[in-house]
């Protein structure tokens, strides 16, 4: 049996240290700019603390993957090899990678530094994902959250690279690295600025009876009852009116977070190479207790061990969690 | 480093904290004036051992934040601007203009301050509210976030043992709060 290794967010330095503290094998992370998909206002690693955190993972047995996940707008590539270059100078162990101009010029500069296909380009086939490794020499890609387990084992069996899927965390069904949702209202785009519903277009209204109105660049997207929990002010996760039902609904998504505890036996025995954990926005708290839990999941499962699984609904989006596509693809 | 309590030390501090006393505290006068001195030394050593963190704060270490512990009659108005920090307890009848608010009860306010909590959650549960500019909120998350020790334990430890022992029951209050679902109700 493969022991999948567990990759883990970090938004800081800090978080960082505490998913390799927490039992991390890798720790995903990224820049303070538009080459990130969580390019978002305080969080992020400057190159000098991108230096010391690849150091300290290197010493504590873990590797640093750099997430450089998003879309170069025509004939701007510039900043993006900038990424990779720095990152390739600063010894990263992986660059997380959407764009093909950007796989590109990893394979012909860098041809020792891997190339992992993050979800946000949305390769789910076999097809696809030949294509990636075929002209890129892509050695991971990132599976996008519609799949069933099943057809996660039947895909691992066809394709020549490692497959990592997603365990925990935002439970974005969008097709990834196509949604444009909150650049309609921000005027920011998600893929190319990395930033879905940046905290500056965000504020939220208290009403005297309890309510809480989210609004995002000046809409009103959910309306939360005084004992209602909430989720993230992401257009996708909105209530809104329809003709197809009384009253708002949630259209999109609802707000709720992917866990995928109780599957672990079977996503392990179906040959998947590496367990993400989704929430490089969230805290350390976040971080060590979600890290933590999965490290003893995880070493339990291999080791034949019936695997102890903490509460973790306390930290679901709208406290609330879902085995999503992984256990059925009507979990709606 | 210890900061002197002086006369301000607080005491009987052991075992469960005393948060009814905290609540019961008569409305006039607050002794806000004794507090201030010594959360503006706190804070100023705090970002003294700290000075990166304030790189994640952006152009919003200018602004004012207001804390907003909803179950004790004062607030904390802070400027977290390493060149002019300003930090002040207030009593909650003389609300400040802010920036930015962040709400909720005292021990979850503490937890987070702690480490121990994550403030989306809170948010989730509706445990936590935030009003004002949600851009200066998160990037203050963000840079407290980012510091090795949480910031509960640096002021502790700079109170020296009446704050470390402080911590230890408040820590003990809050954990029985969490796992309860209530709060240290007076008795």
């Amino acid at each position: 049996m493969r022991k999948p290794e567990l990759i883990c967010p970090a938004g800081t330095p800090a978080a960082l240290r505490s998913a390799v503290d927490a039992g991390a094998d890798a720790v995903y992370c990224g820049y303070q700019n538009a080459t990130n998909a969580r390019n978002f206002t305080g969080l992020n690693f400057t190159p000098a603390e991108m230096e010391q955190s690849i150091a300290y993972a290197h010493d504590h047995g873990a590797k640093v993957l750099i997430t450089l996940n998003t879309f170069p707008p025509s004939g701007k590539v510039a900043l993006w090899k900038q990424a990779v270059d720095l990152s390739a100078q600063l010894g990263a162990d992986a660059c997380i990678v959407a764009d093909i101009s950007v796989a590109d010029y990893i394979c012909r500069m860098y041809p020792d530094l891997r190339i992992h296909l993050s979800v946000q380009a949305a390769a789910s086939s076999p097809e696809a994902i030949d294509f990636y490794v075929r002209e890129f020499g892509v050695k991971r890609v990132v599976l996008p959250r519609i799949m069933t387990v099943s057809e996660i084992g039947g895909l691992v069996a066809e394709i020549p690279c490692e497959v990592e899927t997603f365990i925990f965390g935002n439970h974005g069904l969008m097709v990834e690295g196509r949604c444009s949702l909150s650049c309609y209202v921000t005027g920011q785009s998600t893929n190319m600025d990395g930033a879905c519903s940046p905290a500056a277009n965000v504020s939220y209204q208290s009403a005297p009876d309890g309510t809480l109105s989210t609004r995002l660049g000046g809409y009103t997207i959910d309306r939360f009852g005084a004992n209602e929990t909430a989720g993230y002010p992401t257009i996708c996760k909105g209530r809104y009116l329809t003709d197809s039902r009384e009253g708002g609904y949630y259209a999109f998504e609802e707000p709720v977070s992917l866990n995928a505890a109780t599957v672990l036996p079977e996503l392990i025995a179906a040959g998947v190479h590496a367990f993400k954990i989704e929430g490089r926005q969230r805290s350390r708290a976040y971080v060590k207790k979600v890290v933590s839990t999965f490290r003893s999941a995880v070493d339990a499962i291999v080791a034949g061990k019936e695997p102890v699984l903490a509460d973790l609904v306390a930290l679901t989006e709208g406290q609330k969690q879902t085995e999503g596509a992984l256990k059925t693809k009507t979990w709606r | 480093m210890t900061i002197d309590l002086s006369s301000s030390r607080p005491s009987g501090a052991t075992g469960r904290f005393p948060l009814s006393l905290l609540r019961s505290l008569p409305h006039p006068p607050l002794p806000t004036f004794l507090l201030t001195p010594i959360l503006k030394r706190i804070a100023a050593a705090i970002a003294a051992e700290n000075p990166e963190m304030f790189d994640r704060l952006g152009p919003h270490r200018h602004v004012y934040f207001l804390i907003d512990p909803t179950d004790l009659p004062v607030v904390l108005y802070l400027r977290p601007d390493p060149d002019a920090l300003d930090f002040r307890v207030l009593d909650r009848r003389h609300m400040p203009v802010y920036a930015a608010r962040i709400s909720g009860r005292f021990l979850d306010l503490l937890a987070l301050m702690d480490g121990e909590q994550d403030g989306d959650a809170l948010f989730f549960s509706r445990a936590l509210t935030v009003s004002g500019d949600t851009e200066a909120v998160v990037c203050l998350r963000n840079a407290l976030d980012d510091v090795d020790e949480p910031i509960a334990e640096s002021v502790a430890r700079l109170l020296g043992r009446p704050g470390k022992a402080a911590l230890d029951a408040l820590r003990r209050a809050g954990a029985a709060s969490r796992n309860t679902g209530k709060e240290d109700n007076p008795s």
